[in-house]
C-alpha cells in the first residue's frame, strides 16, 4: 500500500509538473515508508500561520496539529478563518509568516498541484464538475493529461468499489445526484492517494442516508492511515465522526477539543464566544389564518438539459403558517422557484393564488405588488447584483411596493433610506449603503436580503436556503425574524436542504424529489429518517450504501 | 519577476486614472513609433495635440469631427452597460444619412425652416429602423447581435453606394455618383467654420444619457441586466424591452449622427459619407469608460489627435496609417490599464522552492491551548 502511494506520488508529480518540476520535488520526498517509527509524530502540523488581508487578519498565529489516522474538524463561525487556513494548506495562498510540517518534512506548497503532488487533497463544496461530460472525463481532467481511456476507467472503477463510492465512470455527470457528484470529486481526489484529504462542508447537500454513507467512507480511509481535515459547521454531525476539533474565532484558534465529550452546546458557545442562541418554535400554533398561497396542480416543462420538469405540484399556506419543503438540491427547487417569482410563466393563472388572486400568468413586479416575494438561494448574481450599492440592490425588488420612483426617476434619498432601514433593523454589518454587496459576508448579505423583502410587509414569503453558508449567529437571527413574521401573519414557504433548519421552524413538511411534490405533514408526525428516504427514495441516485 | 495580484476591491484611483494612464502610454509609444519612422517625436507630438488648439478653425474642426464621435457613443454606451454589444453604428449612420437626406431630395426644391427638423427625425428613423432588424433576430431567434449589426454594416455601405449610383444621382451632375447639394444645410455655431449645431445636440445628448443612467429607473434596470442577467430576471426587468430599447437608443443616435454629418459638413450624399466614426466611437466609448462625461471628453480627444494627425501627415509627410494606429494605442493601453483596477503589480523575485522551505517562521509557535 505504501509502496503504492509512493509510486502514485512520481506518477502524479511527473504527470502534473513536467520533467523539471517533478524532479526537484521528487528529490525531497521522504518515502513514506520511512515514516515508521515516526508513527506518534503528527501528519501536519501547522505553527504561527498567519495571513492578512488588505483589511483583516484572517488567520492570526495559527498552531494546530492533525494526527496520523485522525478525522479532525476545524470549527468557526463563517469568516473565522477557516476557508483562509485551508486556502493556505492547499497551496491556493501562501501564508505571511509561520510554518507547516507534512510528515515531519518542511510544507510549504506553491500551488494545489504542489500540495496534491505532497500528498494533499481537497473536496471542495462546490463541485467543479462539467455536466456534459462523463464522470470518467471529469476526472480526467483533474489529475493528468492522459486522456479518459480504458486504464483510468479500471482504476476509478477499483477505488469506487473499494470505498463503496458507487460510480459508473461512463454516465454523464448532468444526469448524477448531487450526492454521487460528490462521489466522483472524492474518487477524484483519492485516485491521487492523498495522505490528508482536506473536506469543506462535504454534508450539506447531502441526504441523511447519503451522509451515513459518506461517514462510513471516511472512517475507512481513515482505517488505512489517512488522515482527514474536516470542515464544518454542523456540531451533532462533528461530535458523530470526528475525534479532535480545533475551533477558530476571528482568525485565531480559540479553543481544541475533543468533540466527543462536549455537548453541541458548549462547542457552540466556543465558536460564538457567548451562549448559542437557540431557535426553537412554539410548537404548533392554531392554523386557523386565512389561505394566502395556494399551488393548485402546477407543472412546467424544463427548459435546460440538466433541468427538471415540474409535475403536478399542489401546496397550500396559510397566513401565520411555515410550510418547509425539504429535498436534495436539483430535485426541482430552482424550478419551482422560478414558477413563483414568475421568472417562468405557468401555463394558466390560476396554478398560483395570493390571496385568492391568480398570479401564474403574472411577471414577477406584478407579483410583488400583490405581495408575493421572495429570498433567491443564489445571494450574490441573482439576488442581487455583486458590484451594486446595497441602496440599488434595494430597489431591484423593493422599487414598485415601496414607491422608490416616481415618474421613472429614481427617489435616490428614499432608495437610501430604505436600505439604511435594512441595514439597521436586520443588524447588517456594513460600511453603509454605499457598500457594494459583494463586500458583505454571505451572513450579512442574507440578512440584508431576507431583511429587504420582510420590510416590504410580505403577504407570502418564498425563501430558499435561508440560511445556507451563513454564521450560526446570523442563522439564528434570521430565523427569529422568519418567526416573527409568520406571527404577524404572512404566509411563508422554506424551500431548504437542511433539515434541522426545517424542523426548527416549519409547522408542516413536505418533500420534493424529481419534480414531484409530497404532502405536506405536520412536523410532529415525520422523523428525519423517513424525510432522508422520501428525498432520497424518489430520487434518481439511490442512496449509497457502504 | 513581476505579478499580479488581484486586488481586494477594484481601486477608485485606477478605475478613475486609467484613461489617462493609457493616454500617456499611448504618447510614449506613439513617440516611439514617431522616432522609429525617422520623424521628430517632439514636433509630431506638438503637431498632434497643440496645433489643432492654435486656431478658431482648429477647434471648429474638432467640433466637426466630435460631434458625431459623441452622439454615436452616448448611444453605444446605453447598450453596452447593458450588455447588448451593437457593433454595427456605422451602419445606423449610413442608414441615418440616407433616409435624412432623402426627405430634402424628396422635396426638393421646397425648403423652409421644418425641413431639418423632417431630415433629422428621418435619420433618427432609418438609425433606431436599421438597429431594429439586430433587436428582431436577437430577441426572436437569439441570434449574436455583433455579427448581425457588424453584417448590416457592410450591406448599409452597399445600399448608399448603390442609391447614390443610381435613383439618388444628381441629374445635373455629370454621372458623378452623388446626390444633388441638399436645399438646406445645418445652421453654425461659429460663423465663417464647418462647426454646426449638431454639436449643441450631442451636448444635450450626453446630459439626457447621464439623467439616464444616474437617475433614472430604466438605467438602473439596463445596468442590472448588464452586471447580472439573473438579477435582472428576478427583479422582472424584461430582457427583450430592454435590449429592444437600447438597440433602438443606440441605432437613432447613430441615424441622427449620419444625418448631421450629411447635411453639415458634406452638404449631400456620397458614397464615402461613412468613414468610420461608427468604429471609432467604440473607442470613444470605452476610453469615455461608458459614462457620458467621459464620452464627452474622449470624444473630443479623438476628434483632437484626428485633426492633428492629418496636419502632421501634411506638414511631416507621416504615412495615412499612423494615425489609425496611434488611435488604436489609446484603446489597447485602455483595456491593459484596465487590469490595474482588479489587480495590483507586485515585484517578487521568483524564489525556488528549496529557498521557501528554508524561509525561518518569522512568529513564534504557540500552541493551541
Amino acid at each position: 500500500m505504501l509502496g503504492s502511494v509512493w509510486l502514485g506520488l512520481t506518477w502524479m508529480a511527473d504527470a502534473r509538473l513536467g520533467s523539471t518540476g517533478a524532479r526537484q520535488l521528487g528529490n525531497r520526498h521522504t518515502d513514506p515508508a520511512d515514516a515508521g517509527p515516526l508513527r506518534a509524530e503528527p501528519l501536519l502540523s501547522l505553527a504561527g500561520i498567519s495571513k492578512r488581508f488588505p483589511a483583516v487578519l484572517a488567520n492570526d498565529q495559527i498552531s494546530f496539529a492533525v494526527g496520523r489516522r485522525e478525522i479532525h474538524a476545524l470549527l468557526g463561525e463563517n469568516g473565522a478563518g477557516k476557508s483562509t487556513l485551508v486556502k493556505l494548506i492547499y497551496g491556493l495562498m501562501r501564508p505571511d509568516a509561520g510554518r507547516m510540517t507534512l510528515a515531519g518534512a518542511a510544507f510549504a506548497p506553491l500551488s494545489p498541484a504542489d500540495a496534491r503532488a505532497r500528498g494533499v487533497g481537497m473536496v471542495f463544496q462546490h463541485f467543479s464538475l462539467f455536466e456534459a461530460l462523463t464522470v470518467a472525463e471529469n476526472i480526467a481532467l483533474g489529475i493528468s493529461r492522459q486522456g479518459p481511456d480504458r486504464a483510468l476507467k479500471a482504476r476509478i472503477a477499483t477505488t469506487s468499489a473499494a470505498y463503496g463510492l458507487k460510480l459508473d465512470p461512463d454516465r454523464q455527470v448532468g444526469t448524477l445526484s448531487v450526492g454521487e457528484r460528490q462521489r466522483v470529486e472524492i474518487v477524484r481526489c483519492l485516485l491521487e492517494a492523498p495522505q490528508l484529504i482536506i473536506m469543506d462542508e462535504p454534508t450539506s447537500v447531502l441526504t441523511p442516508q447519503e451522509v451515513e454513507a459518506l461517514f462510513a467512507t471516511l472512517r475507512r480511509l481513515v482505517a488505512e492511515g489517512r488522515s482527514i481535515l474536516y470542515i464544518s459547521h454542523k456540531l451533532e454531525e462533528i461530535r458523530a465522526l470526528c475525534s479532535r476539533a480545533t475551533i477558530l474565532r476571528a482568525g485565531r484558534v480559540v479553543a481544541s477539543c475533543d468533540p466527543r465529550q462536549e455537548s453541541a452546546q458548549k462547542i457552540g458557545a466556543m465558536m460564538l464566544g457567548g451562549t448559542l442562541p437557540s431557535v426553537r418554535r412554539e410548537p404548533l400554533r392554531a392554523s386557523g389564518g386565512a389561505m394566502r398561497l395556494k399551488v393548485n396542480a402546477l407543472s412546467l416543462a424544463k427548459t435546460e438539459q440538466f433541468g427538471i420538469d415540474l409535475t403536478n405540484i399542489s401546496i397550500e399556506v396559510r397566513g401565520g403558517e411555515i410550510v418547509g419543503i425539504a429535498g436534495v438540491a436539483g430535485n426541482g427547487q430552482a424550478e419551482l422557484m422560478d414558477a413563483l417569482t414568475g421568472e417562468r410563466l405557468a401555463a394558466t393563472g390560476p396554478s398560483i393564488e395570493v390571496d385568492g388572486t391568480s398570479v401564474g400568468r403574472k411577471p414577477p413586479r406584478a407579483r410583488r405588488a400583490l405581495g408575493l416575494l421572495s429570498v433567491r438561494e443564489e445571494r450574490l448574481g441573482h439576488a442581487s447584483v455583486p458590484a451594486m450599492s446595497l441602496w440599488e440592490n434595494g430597489v431591484l425588488t423593493a422599487e414598485a411596493r415601496r414607491h422608490l420612483s416616481r415618474r421613472g426617476l429614481l427617489d435616490k434619498a428614499g432608495a437610501r433610506r430604505f436600505a439604511g432601514r435594512v441595514v439597521a433593523d436586520f443588524a447588517v454589518n456594513s460600511s453603509g449603503v454605499d457598500s457594494t454587496a459583494e463586500r458583505l459576508s454571505g451572513g450579512n448579505l442574507q440578512k440584508f436580503l431576507v431583511g429587504r423583502e420582510i420590510l416590504q410587509t410580505p403577504a407570502v414569503l418564498v425563501v430558499a436556503q435561508p440560511t445556507w453558508g451563513v454564521d450560526v449567529g446570523a442563522a439564528a437571527s434570521i430565523h427569529a425574524r422568519l418567526l416573527a413574521l409568520a406571527g404577524a401573519g404572512t404566509a411563508i414557504l422554506i424551500i431548504s436542504q437542511d433539515l434541522d433548519e426545517l424542523f426548527a421552524v416549519a409547522d408542516r413538511i413536505a418533500v420534493i424529489a424529481s419534480g414531484r411534490l409530497s404532502r405536506a405533514e405536520p412536523v410532529h408526525l415525520i422523523t428525519a429518517a423517513g424525510l432522508g428516504l422520501s428525498m432520497g427514495g424518489l430520487n434518481r441516485g439511490e442512496p449509497a450504501h457502504a | 519577476m513581476l505579478r499580479l495580484e488581484p486586488r481586494l476591491e477594484p481601486s477608485r484611483l485606477m478605475f478613475y486614472s486609467a484613461p489617462f494612464l493609457a493616454v500617456a502610454l499611448a504618447l510614449a509609444a506613439g513617440m516611439v513609433l514617431f522616432g522609429a519612422l525617422g520623424k521628430s517625436p517632439l514636433t509630431a507630438v506638438e503637431l498632434i495635440f497643440l496645433e489643432p488648439l492654435r486656431s478658431l478653425r482648429g477647434i471648429a474642426e474638432i467640433l466637426v469631427k466630435a460631434t458625431p464621435l459623441i452622439l454615436i457613443a452616448v448611444g453605444l454606451a446605453v447598450g453596452f452597460r447593458a450588455g447588448v454589444w451593437n457593433i454595427g453604428a456605422e451602419g445606423q449612420f449610413t442608414i441615418g444619412a440616407l433616409t435624412g437626406g432623402s426627405v430634402a431630395l424628396a422635396v426638393y426644391p421646397a425648403s423652409g425652416w421644418w425641413l431639418l427638423p423632417a431630415m433629422a427625425l428621418a435619420g433618427i428613423a432609418g438609425g433606431m429602423g436599421w438597429a431594429a432588424i439586430v433587436a428582431v433576430l436577437r430577441t426572436r431567434c437569439n441570434t449574436n447581435e455583433i455579427l448581425v449589426s457588424l453584417m448590416l454594416t457592410y450591406v448599409a455601405v452597399l445600399a448608399l453606394s448603390a442609391l447614390t449610383h443610381g435613383p439618388l444621382r444628381d441629374p445635373d451632375g455629370l454621372n458623378f455618383p452623388e446626390s444633388r447639394l441638399f436645399q438646406t444645410g445645418v445652421p453654425l455655431i461659429i460663423p465663417g467654420t464647418r462647426a454646426h449645431v449638431g454639436f449643441l445636440v450631442a451636448l444635450a445628448a450626453v446630459a439626457l444619457a447621464w439623467v439616464l443612467l444616474e437617475c433614472h429607473l430604466l438605467g438602473l434596470k439596463i445596468k442590472v441586466l448588464g452586471q447580472a442577467p439573473r438579477a435582472a430576471a428576478f427583479a422582472g426587468y424584461s430582457e427583450p424591452r430592454l435590449v429592444w430599447m437600447s438597440l433602438l437608443l443606440s441605432g437613432g443616435a447613430a441615424g441622427l449622427a449620419g444625418l448631421f454629418e450629411a447635411a453639415g459638413p458634406v452638404g449631400q450624399l456620397v458614397p464615402q459619407l461613412p468613414a468610420g466614426y461608427g468604429f471609432a466611437a467604440i473607442v470613444v466609448a470605452f476610453l469615455g469608460r461608458l459614462n457620458p462625461i467621459g464620452i464627452l471628453l474622449a470624444g473630443l480627444l479623438l476628434a483632437l489627435t484626428t485633426i492633428g494627425g492629418e496636419m502632421a501627415q501634411i506638414s511631416m509627410s507621416l504615412p495615412s496609417a499612423t494615425i489609425s494606429t496611434f488611435q488604436g494605442m489609446f484603446l489597447f493601453f485602455m483595456l491593459a490599464a484596465d487590469v490595474l483596477v482588479n489587480y495590483r503589480p507586485r515585484w517578487r523575485p521568483r524564489r525556488t522552492l528549496a529557498e521557501l522551505e528554508a524561509t525561518p517562521a518569522k512568529a513564534p509557535a504557540n500552541a493551541a491551548n
